[in-house]
């Protein structure tokens, strides 16, 4: 494990909207391996921060460094658009939390897994249908499914697939926006289950948007809480849910109902 | 491996101090404890003591660095290095959980769908140690703790008090940490199990592991503590 | 080109009361930039300022802006419409240009410097001194993949071509093999991907290398785009399931082609069928030459009730023997 170098470097990073600040200079590192849950309510400039991490929307200041596998730490927005594209869909995942923004829902399942594949220059159909075939399995999807279209699965079943069509590639860093959003209870655990499978099998990195305390604590390694564009709290997740200091963080915590 | 000799230390606690502030009910201040340190070293056994509410518990959860003290220094032996758990980075505290500090909470938090035996072994398999190899520890583990292994493939959120206790055991002592913290190891077990999880330790203290724990049963502490240590004081005694 | 300069140009029109080709010189000059630039950068869609013309989109409007701003005095025309000179569309384009260029004309392939083309490539070859504009539906071979104008143009801009092979890739999941049999997309000079327009893949092989300059013309997506002659065109597929062409078991009805672009001709309602080359011209000169083709016995029959007794000798022909065959 590299102790020096991060995956990840985020330097005084700002985004506004007009005269409206959605996040206010924020700065951290995330190294290989590590898990970082964003938590705080909507409007508190989460989703804002993860567009700007994930190269999808320029922040108004500050850097963004991702260690690219030939060149190290590179601005990513210093990058060429193609560049950053290339990026998107070979070293990083977006699992989005409406799937109808991370699927082509018209396209079968094993042609969204392939997607990428097919992106990056494969072309042997029989070799892409049996890494989509992997990549079903491993989210535990029903391989009879394969030719089927998004469209007609159910919500959980999208989000498995989002997530196979994201990880096909064998990303390092995965950015994820509310990925138990909207779905029942018991489809939610079954998911978090196997994100934090995934994640500890493949090593990922991962940034998570969250406003589930309890899925940042199932998930996440370290913690960012924020509040009006701005991180108030960051450390280990169970330090910052068991022992908060800042008094928006205790009143987070201290607002979610027992089970 | 590690003879009765004059033994290293492997935990220093420094001035440790630590006030829990409540801005949600009127900016409460709640001082805990103050100016602790406290040194354990290799196979030694030290037993927390005080009444309820002088932190013992908090002082626990301060080492694992699952609370964040006000000021002090937790040291805390990682291999070649001296690591402070109160001022490390959140990468360089959870590479200590997983490879040198173990912690042994009073509840399971339990995890959605994983076996019993798989949350055992989770530790193992963390470390890089091959799943199967870790299943087989982890059920000799749970079969020593007299959980059936009928309940081994089921996860344990329907498992009673006292059987999620021992999993939760079994889990904390899967690997061979060279520092082990104890929350009431033993708070709901009966005498059997009592006796097998001061086994447990006792193996762990001949194996060179540094323990620090809380143990409300007299019997036990006595069977395992070599020192007592008085939150409240701040005074070590044998 | 030939001179189209307002001078020669006002003179032959002036009669009718048309510019020369129906369209002003300042329109026509503005295509024919957009024409220059899409024979320099081979597959690009070039936006072009398309014109209302005197029939409605989809009957050829981006085909004839063109065609009527590469048209000179000496050029010959030939427009055909699935192959064929004597459909609607290809007949009124036709007479259109007879009219307001005073052009001439000809179904020859060989004779027209001009070919305007809806869904078909001649069968006979081409030449350097000939030009094949073809009229284009949807320029965009992206298109009902991604509904964005915006994300499709990027993906041109950086050759981002994964999702033309997804659509490949559905085919082959859904049917066995790739499906798609018009509008078959190719990869222009390993740079642009094109539509082809809903030629036949038939078609896309002569693409390739092809001797005479390609224009594409779409009047309601405004946009132009060209092969050079002689450029790489290739059409796309997978390893494991490489480019072919349809193929038939049967020749065609009339002049025995084996290797020519068949369409189905029903001939009544009990089952009777013909297949006939596509390519009028090139069938009729076969013919011409002596070819004949076999009807089968009940198609004969049909075809002789159909068309009546004064077509009837060619049946007969054709079912005595197959005797001009080579």
């Amino acid at each position: 494990m590299n102790d020096t170098s991060p995956l990840l470097r985020v330097h005084n990073l700002s985004h506004a909207f007009g005269s409206l600040l959605a996040c206010a200079d924020i700065s951290f590192e995330l190294h290989s391996g590590e898990v970082l849950g964003v938590v705080g309510e909507s409007g508190s400039g989460k989703t804002t921060l993860l567009n700007c991490l994930s190269a999808r929307l320029m922040p108004t200041n500050g850097i963004v460094e991702y260690d690219l596998r030939d060149r190290g730490l590179t601005d990513i927005y210093a990058l060429s658009e193609p560049e950053r594209r290339f990026l998107l869909r070979t070293d990083w995942g977006v699992v989005m939390q409406n799937p109808r923004d991370g699927l082509r829902m018209n396209v079968s399942a094993g042609g969204n897994v392939g997607e990428r594949l097919m992106a990056v220059g494969a072309r042997h159909y029989g070799e892409i249908r049996s890494a989509a075939e992997d990549w079903l399995a491993k989210v535990e999807m029903d391989l009879g499914r394969i030719d089927d279209a998004p469209k007609h699965f159910s919500g959980g079943m999208q989000q498995r697939l989002q997530i196979a069509r994201n990880l096909v590639t064998k990303p390092r860093l995965i950015f994820m926006d509310e990925p138990t959003g909207g779905l029942d209870v018991s489809v939610q655990a079954r998911l978090l289950d196997l994100l934090r499978g995934l994640v500890r099998e493949l090593k990922l990195s991962a940034i998570i948007v969250t406003h589930d305390l309890a899925v940042a604590r199932l998930l996440a390694d370290r913690l960012m809480v924020m509040k009006d564009g701005r991180v108030v709290e960051t450390g280990l997740t169970d330090q910052v849910l068991d022992d908060p200091h800042h008094p928006y963080t205790q009143l987070l915590v201290s607002s979610v109902l027992q089970v | 491996m590690i003879e009765k000799q004059e033994q290293p230390p492997l935990i220093r606690v420094e001035n440790l101090s630590k006030t829990f502030i409540l801005h949600v009910q009127g900016e409460a201040r709640i001082p805990v404890f103050s100016d602790l340190s406290l040194e354990v070293a290799a196979g030694q056994c030290v037993a927390l003591f005080g009444s309820s509410g002088t932190g013992k518990s908090t002082l626990l959860r301060s080492l694992y660095a699952n609370y964040k003290p006000g000021s002090g220094h937790i040291w805390v032996r990682h291999g070649a290095d001296w690591v402070d758990m109160a001022t490390a980075v959140p990468h360089r505290v959870l590479e200590v959980r997983r490879e040198t500090m173990g912690y042994v909470s009073q509840f399971l938090r339990v995890i959605p769908r994983i076996s019993a035996r798989d949350i055992v072994a989770e530790p193992l398999h963390a470390l890089g140690i091959d799943l199967e190899q870790a299943r087989a520890k982890a059920e000799v583990l749970l079969a020593r703790l007299n959980i059936p292994e009928a309940m081994w493939d089921l996860a344990p959120a329907t498992f009673s008090g006292g059987e999620q206790q021992r999993v939760n055991i079994a889990r904390g002592f899967a690997v061979d940490y060279p520092i082990l913290l104890l929350d009431e190891p033993t708070a709901s077990l009966d005498a059997g199990n009592r006796a097998v999880v001061i086994e447990l330790i006792r193996e762990a203290k001949a194996r060179g592991t540094a323990l620090v724990g809380i143990f409300h049963d007299d019997e036990v502490r006595e069977a395992v503590a070599d020192a007592v240590f008085n939150v409240k004081a701040g005074e070590l005694a044998a | 080109m030939p001179q189209t300069d307002n001078q020669t140009a006002a003179a032959p029109g002036a009669g009718e009361g048309y510019n020369f080709a129906y369209l002003d010189e300042q329109t026509k000059r503005m295509i024919r930039r957009c024409i220059l630039k899409a024979v320099a950068v081979p597959g690009y869609q070039v936006p072009f300022g398309g014109r209302e013309m005197p029939l409605p989109y989809g009957w050829g409007t981006g085909g004839m802006q063109v065609t009527a701003s590469i048209i000179g005095l000496d050029d010959t025309l030939k427009v055909i419409d699935q192959g064929a000179d004597d459909t609607t569309n290809a007949v009124n384009i036709r007479r259109f240009f007879a009219r307001t260029a005073q052009v001439g004309t000809t179904e020859v392939t060989e004779e027209a410097s001009i070919i305007q083309t809806r869904h078909r490539v001649p069968e006979d070859p081409m030449t350097e001194d000939q030009i094949l504009v073809y009229q284009v539906p949807q320029p965009e071979p992206l298109r009902t993949l991604e509904p964005r104008e915006i994300e499709c143009r990027k993906m041109h801009a950086y050759k981002e071509y994964g999702l033309m092979q997804v659509s490949l890739y559905e085919d082959i999941a859904r049917f066995g093999e790739i499906a798609t049999s018009y509008s078959y997309p190719v990869m222009v000079n390993e740079r642009y991907l094109m539509s082809p327009t809903p030629i036949p893949k038939f078609d896309n092989p002569k693409m390739d290398d092809f001797p005479a300059l390609q224009l594409f013309g779409a009047g309601r997506e405004k946009r132009i785009y060209a092969i050079p002659p002689y450029t790489k065109v290739k059409s796309l597929d997978f390893d494991d399931h490489p480019f072919r062409v349809q193929q038939w078991e049967e020749d065609c009805a009339l002049c025995g082609a084996e290797e020519t672009f068949l369409d189905e001709v029903i001939l009544d309602d009990s089952g009777g069928k013909m297949y006939v080359c596509s390519d009028s011209h090139f069938c009729g000169r076969r013919r011409a030459e002596g070819h004949v083709g076999q009807l089968p016995d009940t198609a004969a029959a049909a075809y002789a009730a159909a068309v009546g007794a004064q077509e009837a000798p060619d049946g007969d022909a054709a079912q005595a023997q197959g005797e001009g065959e080579t």
